[in-house]
């Protein structure tokens, strides 16, 4: 077994047993359900959004190219400086390129989920650079060195007494454990930061090809200030971002609020267009945009799995499955968790050390059923598993299915098979629950039916005489 | 495989993959075609047919996001709510453009005014008290205020002082979503500002135990007056 999925188990283990964990958990996903279905009451037809939403992924990933160049074509017409990186090295070297020549020495970040996945802070601060995250939940986890646990609610796992004692070893201001006084500690001295910054660096939750513009959700106002203050502003963005139309973010932004937070709007959806134009007040005097790969071709050519790139990260799937609700977000182990992190994850990071992501589904389906834009996730689950037995059998697995294959063509191998098993239930009673019983990794966290005491077929025989 | 270096390469790299990858999969599914506007406004939440249920839809959301709206009969009725205002909040100094509405307001207050419109220190407007602002439409829909870097006075005025007042104009407020866009795509054209934002509520989080603050970063007060 590869490190990983080792980790992926020790850890699942350990978070599943964890009452404290799963009551911070349940509290959090129960106040987020009512709000989220509140929310689509709201809508004449969210059923027909979803059916719109679709289609316009769909269209959008199906012409990628198209957009793409639109895209860029409008963002360079009004002064943005667009880069290309065909993987996560090279986006870190762009940027960091970009602060070296702007010889930045404190640059702030709103929340972005790409900008983990290419690892941006470790290489800027290798390269010299403080970066400072300003959403609130990121800039708890940066304080703590974790990893964000959800796609949405990066702090979300923690306790306001962790938080506060996080806030006192960190910044030595810490006076209650009242979330507003928390808050507010953050923001002073998050306000220095913004008032220091050189390079302000944001993600993008879409990039509307018609008129060039890169947009950006969220509720605190940290991204409209990091887009701001700074003189240079750069933005990290997955090429499968791209929307068509402008007015297509009428539907996409009020989805993306009620699946991610239960908001009808978030309070602050913002486009950029550029830098600073002629005549405006501010604004930084340069704007960079990154557009990333980083194996999302991959994806687009595989014409089953090229839905996935349709994923607009709300987080509506982690929410509502029972594996992530019970492991934890930071089990995975990657930046993307939950349904869509299993479908996603072993093609952009690999195979070989990310497949069993797609076993830790019980496949309910029900990320599919709240997904705003439909994707098919357990399909592309069991289409993950499908690949990872035919690229890397496991031939444990293989022998044992050989083996059931012969007992059942034959009936009196069967038969044979059944008793040796009956009197195999028997002896293995004398071992049950000890390190002895052979059936232990199996029975450690289920049940192992009994096996019949009589077969179907000798049933019949009884029954006829 | 081959790495590009410089930007030009980097670009065809990433161009060329996507094309093969679309080419090798031209049987995919797809060619549904886009929704239309009028498809999305059938799916959207409902908005009434009338001014009055629009004010009156406004002004339930502006309620629920804790934010303040007041409609007004006339200008002087406007100074003497700011100065209400002014005087509850103990205002020192304000943050303004030079806006026929916006600009005046501010002048009726009687306190310094830092103008933003021709460039200024962040510092300054740091310690303002208060940001007051036009914008481009209000929706009724969602309990939105459309601001633009060109009609608000830049990217900052509205979001980094601890207060912010929006003063519209009883035109201003559009039925939902789609007729806002319309608006700012009649208004600018094809030379839209650097930067347009929805605002909807002040500035707020949830991230710790999942319980709401306001004023994370931005505004902690949002007054919207429509004269």
């Amino acid at each position: 077994m590869s490190a990983p999925s080792t980790r992926f188990d020790a850890d699942a283990r350990r978070v599943a047993a964890d009452l404290r964990h799963r009551g911070i958990i349940q509290t959090a996903m129960a106040k987020y359900e009512v709000v989220r279905d509140q929310g689509k009451s709201w809508f004449q037809d969210w059923e027909g959004a979803r059916d719109l939403a679709a289609r316009t992924k769909l269209e959008a990933v199906g012409r990628l190219d198209t957009y793409l160049e639109q895209l860029v074509r409008n963002l360079e017409a009004r002064g943005t400086r667009v880069h290309w990186a065909g993987d996560a090295r090279q986006a870190s070297e762009i940027i960091v390129g970009i602060l070296r020549e702007k010889n930045a020495k404190v640059v702030v970040k709103s929340k972005s989920m790409t900008t983990e996945e290419v690892h941006l802070n470790d290489a800027i601060e290798q390269a010299g650079c403080e970066v400072v995250e300003s959403d609130l939940g990121e800039f708890i986890v940066q304080l703590r060195h974790e990893a964000p646990y959800h796609l949405v609610f990066p702090a979300m796992h923690l306790t306001r007494g962790e938080i506060r004692q996080t806030f006192e070893e960190k910044l030595r201001d810490a006076p209650s454990d009242d979330p507003e006084e928390l808050t507010m500690v953050a923001r002073r001295v998050l306000r220095r930061k913004y008032l220091q910054a050189d390079v302000g660096i944001t993600g993008a939750n879409f990039a509307v090809a018609d008129t060039g513009m890169i947009s950006v959700t969220e509720n605190e106002g940290n991204a409209r200030l990091t887009a701001a203050l700074p003189r240079t502003m750069i933005t990290l963005v997955g090429i499968e971002k791209v929307l068509p139309h402008l007015d297509d973010l009428t539907l996409f932004l009020p989805m993306l609020a009620v699946m991610g937070t239960g908001q009808q709007l978030s309070c602050y959806n913002t486009m950029y267009g550029g830098p600073r134009q002629p005549g405006e007040a501010d604004g930084p005097e340069e704007y960079h945009v990154v557009l990333l790969d980083n194996r999302r071709s991959a994806l687009l050519a595989d014409a089953e799995l090229r839905e996935a790139l349709c994923c607009i990260r709300c987080g509506a799937c982690l929410n509502v499955c029972p594996v992530f609700r019970n492991v934890g977000g930071h089990t995975y182990g990657t930046v993307y968790g939950g349904p869509i992190g299993a479908v996603i994850t072993p093609h952009l990071r690999g195979l070989r050390d990310w497949q069993h992501l797609s076993y830790a589904s019980s496949l309910c389906g029900a990320c599919t059923e709240t997904c705003p834009v439909k994707i098919d996730l357990p399909r592309h689950l069991l289409a993950n598993r499908r690949t990872a037995s035919r690229r890397e059998p496991r031939w444990s697995h293989k022998i044992a299915f050989v083996l059931f294959a012969v007992a059942a063509n034959s009936p009196a191998l069967w038969t044979i098979a059944t008793r040796l098993g009956r009197i195999g239930m028997r002896l293995r009673g004398l071992v049950n629950g000890t390190v002895l019983d052979p059936l232990r990794p199996w029975t450690r966290t289920r049940d192992l039916p009994p096996i019949a005491g009589q077969s179907f077929r000798e049933w019949w025989k009884e029954r006829g005489t | 495989m081959v790495e590009g270096t410089g930007d030009v390469s980097a670009r065809e790299h990433v161009l060329t993959r996507v094309r093969e990858a679309l080419r090798a999969t031209a049987h995919a599914r797809g060619g549904a075609g886009l929704p239309t506007t009028a498809d999305r406004r059938r799916v959207l939440p409902a908005v009434g047919a009338t001014f009055d249920e629009r004010v009156a839809l406004f002004a339930m959301h502006a309620a629920d996001l804790t934010a303040t709206f007041i409609v007004l009969q006339d200008a002087g009725a406007l100074t003497a709510e700011l100065c209400a205002l002014r005087d509850a909040g103990g205002w020192k100094r304000v943050a303004a453009h030079r806006g026929e509405l916006a600009g005046g307001a501010a002048r009726s207050l009687g306190l310094p005014i830092l103008f933003t419109d021709d460039g200024y220190d962040t510092n300054d407007l740091e310690r303002c008290d208060v940001g007051i602002s036009e914008c481009d439409a209000l929706v009724a829909q969602t309990g939105s205020v459309v601001v633009t870097s060109r009609s608000a006075g830049g990217r900052a005025l509205s979001c980094l002082p601890p207060h912010h007042v929006v003063i519209a104009r009883r035109d201003q407020l559009v039925a939902d979503l789609p007729a806002a866009f319309m608006v700012l795509s009649q208004k600018y054209g094809a030379g839209y500002p650097s930067m347009i934002s929805f605002i909807t509520g002040p500035s707020r989080t949830a991230d710790i135990e999942r319980s709401l603050v306001l004023g994370a970063h931005g505004p902690k007060r949002l007054t919207i007056f429509m004269v």
